[in-house]
């Protein structure tokens, strides 16, 4: 028998084809799709158990109704113990080994700016659901990357509103080391100096992430005796800084303004030392009645006998906002889903979002109010919704701050 | 001003008397039973959660109950002590330093899982201390009463240990282990004992410590490292096996961390090591340590000899090269990129060998040059625009020049004090990258490290790490072999004699201490374009422990260990994180068992086998031969 180059080349093509055809079984759609979720399970687990349990109850509930693409979902789940070193190894394990369709999570803002870098050179889909750095969607923002939550700069934006309505001129501000705390930093004072260019800050402290000595922090930030404290520090550090300032009395006749100290993951374990009267950016968890957030809230608690916190909401809206995208690019490729989730309007816990053409962002809010105790537990008060839509930049500004388009 | 210098200082009080708790018992273990117990952070860190478990129990209101809980769980602890001297420490006293620190490391790694699977990973605060939930006014400022008593209670602890140690007969003993345990055993002393007592102790101590944080921090699963190795500093300061030293230090180290955040916030964590560096170099045995009696006692049986590779094994080689050389033909993406990386850490486990199988200098910070390597690539590309290539030749360098330097000190020193210096510097190495955020981006990393056109493709770049690290491993067994090579092994084997026929035994290690640093900085490179991204636990201190254990897995006295060892390890660590939440505890029992069972590491259990097997005849023909 003689090969000539024809029958070698059909031999060949004959050969690709069989060892091609699996993935093309797989793209028509037999098996479920799969989506890569890398996030810090053990590093920030008050967040993000509840975050878990909010994207389980979504996936349960799409799943139910058939899947997408009449597809099922599946969820390849990974933690990066808050290192993004582990998120970006996961990352590249769960797109080569595992191929997933799309990437998402990601908490801390490092974390998340690691996976969006990642996903533009692999030009794989990543919705960031929580990291809140403006990076993420502006200076370092992607064609592959979309962020859920509403940014630093719009949480900043929330606060500075009533911030500069205080007669606080001489302002303090603690912030962890990392890119959130710089990002949400930088944008607070930005804002508050134009809305109110009188005001000065006194004393700035930036301890490491997780690592705060509360006494020494709290005492230099006492010893520029400002009017006013912006706080940026949640979880650990958070609650070592609030036992430490209200025994030194840092608090007393001084507003604090604070980021996301209204988040029931913070806000609760606190408990009868939560502080009193600070304007906070949070989730009133049991106030709230909109009909989708009730409709939300009975389905959370039946399925877990457990109240949500706000990282069920962000879990859930995800999960929601991914499904919604796949639906619309009726398709798993990532340039169709890129294409879809751009200017793609979601259903909410709270309310319609949607991703933004032109920076990826969502117009998911928050809610902005004062804190209080009831029955020994901190909660939130004279609170309000504001529409994430409403507290960004203009178009040109945003066009400016997003070098990548 | 004076107001806030005084309050500060009493912050800086406050905070050394558990770190002081913490350091004494860490240092009384050290000063009898020679070892330097890693897990003593997570011995602290099981005291506080013990102690909130019990102060809830007992009502944390009611004084009995919340003294009461915070007493029984520092007991505890001392008794948990006791079950890892028995089950663990106690078969590897006569292991050389190195297998006991990793030994506790394992401990560290499953009493972390330990801890998750009991109380969560949910941060768990404490209630305040009844009694002191109030304040007092101080120069000025509210001064929590509770940090008051916590002032009283390092001078207090340090009193009880003085008396303790001088006016009881254990004290006199515990004293006398510390100056010369082989002279307390020949005196008919139970060691047994005296040992087992002293660690828990010493585990009790640091229970009573993370017991009393309760009140005043959060209790989490993060303190146990972040305690452990600032009592490190704090016992290399004082000095190993000095009490009062470390209370100096512990103090020294508060006061500077309290005055560094109002003068320098953001190099805190730089400051604390950056001392404990300068005083290893001006006084090696820290502030109160005494340099330790008569010779370093050799550790078990004697180093066997390095022979150049056989035929046979030369054969394996080339064939293991050419399996690995041939991969990409058969080999998935995701397989590619495992390999990838298991050729990077075989360099970078065989350039810690280097330094600590011939040169017998054990790094406990070689990550610094791994990391160091890596930022190298990574700043060129930030801040120079360079491509890969010019990235890839100038990221050696920035690791060997901070060999060269970092070196200088640390081969003036030896065994447990070099490995402590080289964490020193491994730590400003690590805190200078996290803290340094304008050039570094600190926590954030460095992002968009890729590789240039050419080697974006999987097996296009692990041609061009193989291809690196092969011949860099290469050159490093040429020059284990070389001329230069015989020399430092001289060095490590008797550096008298050494010097006696003119070797200069100082610039011997210098120079292996450099080369090392420089090939570790070749697989920083790599790796960083590799990842596309860099950041500070590069150079944290599990990495530094990850290089050990390849190299001890492999064993340190085989010269194609380290890379068996780095594929082995790195391959079972990577399987474990896919399959149990709990690989900590698996990984960390593994290293236990591998340091109690193959304290030669696999190749050196293979090669004794083999030589056993060669050998089995003889020593029964002179048997004979000796009988009468």
């Amino acid at each position: 028998m003689t090969i000539d180059r024809r029958s070698f080349l059909a031999g060949a093509s004959a050969g690709a084809t069989i060892i091609a055809a699996p993935s093309l079984v797989r793209a028509q759609g037999a098996g479920p799709i799969k989506v890569g979720e890398i996030n810090s399970y053990t590093a920030q687990p008050a967040f993000l158990k509840p975050y878990r349990q909010g994207w389980e109850l979504a996936l349960e509930q799409i799943n139910a109704g058939g899947g997408v693409l009449g597809r099922k979902i599946e969820t390849i789940f990974r933690d990066d113990a808050g290192k993004p070193e582990d998120a970006v190894r996961h990352a590249g394990d769960l797109i080569n080994a595992e191929k997933v369709d799309l990437l998402s999570g990601g908490f801390l803002s490092n974390v998340g700016l690691a996976i969006a870098d990642f996903a533009l050179q692999n030009r794989k889909l990543y919705v960031a659901s929580e990291p809140l750095s403006d990076a993420v969607v502006w200076a370092k923002g992607n064609r592959y990357t979309f962020r859920l939550r509403p940014s630093t700069y719009m949480q900043a934006a929330m606060l500075v509103e009533e911030a500069a309505k205080l007669p606080a001129k001489k302002w303090a501000i603690v912030a962890p080391n990392y890119e959130y705390g710089q990002s949400a930093v930088k944008w607070f004072k930005d804002l508050l100096k134009k809305a109110k260019p009188d005001v000065e800050f006194v004393a700035e402290q930036f301890p490491a992430l997780g690592r705060i000595d509360a006494g020494a922090t709290v005492q230099a930030l006492e010893a520029s005796k400002p009017d006013a404290i912006f706080n940026v520090t949640f979880g650990g550090d958070l609650t070592n800084f609030v036992r430490q300032g209200n025994t030194r009395g840092l608090f007393e006749g001084r507003t604090v303004v604070s980021m996301l100290t209204g988040e029931p993951e913070y806000l609760d374990p606190l408990g009868a030392e939560a502080p009193v009267g600070w304007i906070v950016t949070g989730y009133p968890h049991a106030d709230l009645k909109t009909p989708e957030h009730t409709k939300f809230y009975e389905a959370y608690k039946a399925k877990f006998g457990d109240y949500p916190r706000l990282g069920s909401i962000v879990g859930y809206d995800t999960m929601n906002s991914i499904a919604a995208a796949l639906a619309k690019a009726g398709s798993t490729d990532t340039e169709k889903l890129v294409d879809a989730l751009k200017g793609l309007k979601f259903s909410s816990a709270f309310g319609t979002a949607e991703y933004r053409a032109i920076d990826h962002q969502s117009t998911l809010g928050a809610f902005v109010g004062k804190t209080a105790l009831k029955d020994g537990k901190g909660v939130m008060v004279d609170w309000s919704y504001r529409d994430g839509a409403k507290y960004l930049p203009s178009d040109a500004e945003v066009k400016l701050l997003r070098p990548a388009g | 001003m004076i107001d806030l210098i005084l309050n500060q200082t009493l912050n800086g009080l406050a905070s050394a008397s558990s770190l002081f708790l913490v350091a004494s018992g860490l240092s009384i273990i050290f000063g009898v039973t020679r070892i330097v117990n890693f897990a003593h952070g997570s011995l602290y860190m099981l005291g506080a959660y013990l102690a909130w478990t019990l102060v809830g129990r007992f009502g944390p209101t009611d004084a009995l109950g919340f003294w009461g809980g915070v007493l029984l769980a520092a007991v505890l602890t001392g008794l948990i002590g006791v079950v890892i001297e028995v089950l663990i420490l106690r078969r590897i006293y006569q292991a050389p330093e190195l297998f006991q620190l990793l030994a506790t490391f394992g401990v560290v790694l499953m009493l972390q899982d330990v801890a998750l699977g009991l109380w969560g990973a949910e941060d768990k605060i404490g209630p305040r201390a009844p009694g002191f939930k109030s304040f007092v006014i101080l120069f000025g400022n509210r001064f929590p009463t509770y940090e008051l008593f916590l002032i009283a209670v390092g001078p207090l602890v340090l009193l009880i240990l003085w008396l303790l140690f001088q006016k009881t007969r254990w004290g006199t003993l515990v004293r006398a282990a510390t100056q010369d345990r082989e002279m307390v055993g020949a005196l008919g002393v139970n060691q047994r004992l005296l040992f087992t007592s002293v660690f828990a102790f010493g585990s009790m101590l640091a229970g009573l410590g993370g017991a009393l944080q309760l009140p005043r921090e959060a209790v989490t699963l993060h303190m146990d490292l972040s305690m452990i190795s600032e009592a490190f500093v704090v016992v290399v300061v004082g000095g190993l096996g000095s009490v009062t030293g470390a209370y100096l230090a512990a103090v020294l180290i508060g006061i500077l961390h309290a005055f560094g955040i109002l003068i320098f916030p953001k190099i805190t964590l730089v400051l604390v090591f950056l001392v404990m560096a300068v005083v290893l170099v001006v006084k090696p045995y820290g502030l109160m340590g005494k340099a330790p009696v008569g010779h370093q006692r050799a550790h078990g049986p004697a180093e066997p000899l390095l022979l150049p590779a056989d035929g046979l094994t030369k054969l394996a080689g080339l064939i293991g090269l050419i399996i690995l050389a041939l991969a990409p033909l058969v080999a998935p993406d995701h397989i590619l990129l495992t390999l990838t990386e298991l050729v990077i850490f075989a360099l970078f486990a065989a350039s810690l060998h280097f330094m600590m199988g011939p040169g017998g200098m054990a790094s406990f910070g070689h990550a610094a040059y791994f990391g160091l390597g890596a930022y190298g690539a990574a700043l060129a590309v930030k801040w120079l625009g360079a491509p890969m290539e010019p990235a890839l030749l100038l990221a050696p360098f920035l690791a060997g020049i901070a060999g060269v330097v970092f070196g200088w000190f640390c081969v003036r020193l030896s065994g447990v004090y070099l490995a402590m210096l080289t964490l020193a510097f491994a730590q400003i190495a690590w805190a200078t990258a996290f803290q340094s955020v304008d050039l570094t981006g600190g926590d954030n990393g460095i992002l968009g490290v890729w590789p240039s056109a050419w080697a974006v493709s999987k097996p296009a770049y692990y041609y061009l790490t193989l291809a690196v690290c092969a011949a860099s491993i290469v050159a490093l067994r040429l020059t284990i072999f070389s001329p230069f090579g015989y020399g430092l092994r001289a060095a490590r084997d008797n550096p008298l004699r050494a010097e006696a026929i003119g070797l200069d035994v100082v610039r011997i290690q210098w120079v292996a201490f450099a080369v090392a640093a420089f090939c570790a900085g070749i697989a920083g490179g790599l790796f960083a374009f590799f990842k596309g991204s860099v950041f500070p636990t590069y150079m944290a201190i599990p990495r530094s422990v990850d290089a050990l254990l390849m190299v001890l897995l492999g064993g340190v006295q085989t010269v194609s260990g380290p890379i068996i060892g780095a594929f082995a390890y790195a391959g079972l660590s990577e399987q474990l994180m896919k399959l149990t939440m709990y690989w900590r505890f698996v990984l960390g029992l593994s290293i236990v068992l591998l340091v109690v069972l193959f304290p030669r590491g696999l190749v050196g259990a293979g090669l004794a086998l083999r030589e056993r097997w060669r050998k089995e005849p003889e020593p029964a023909a002179t048997l004979v031969e000796a009988r009468p």
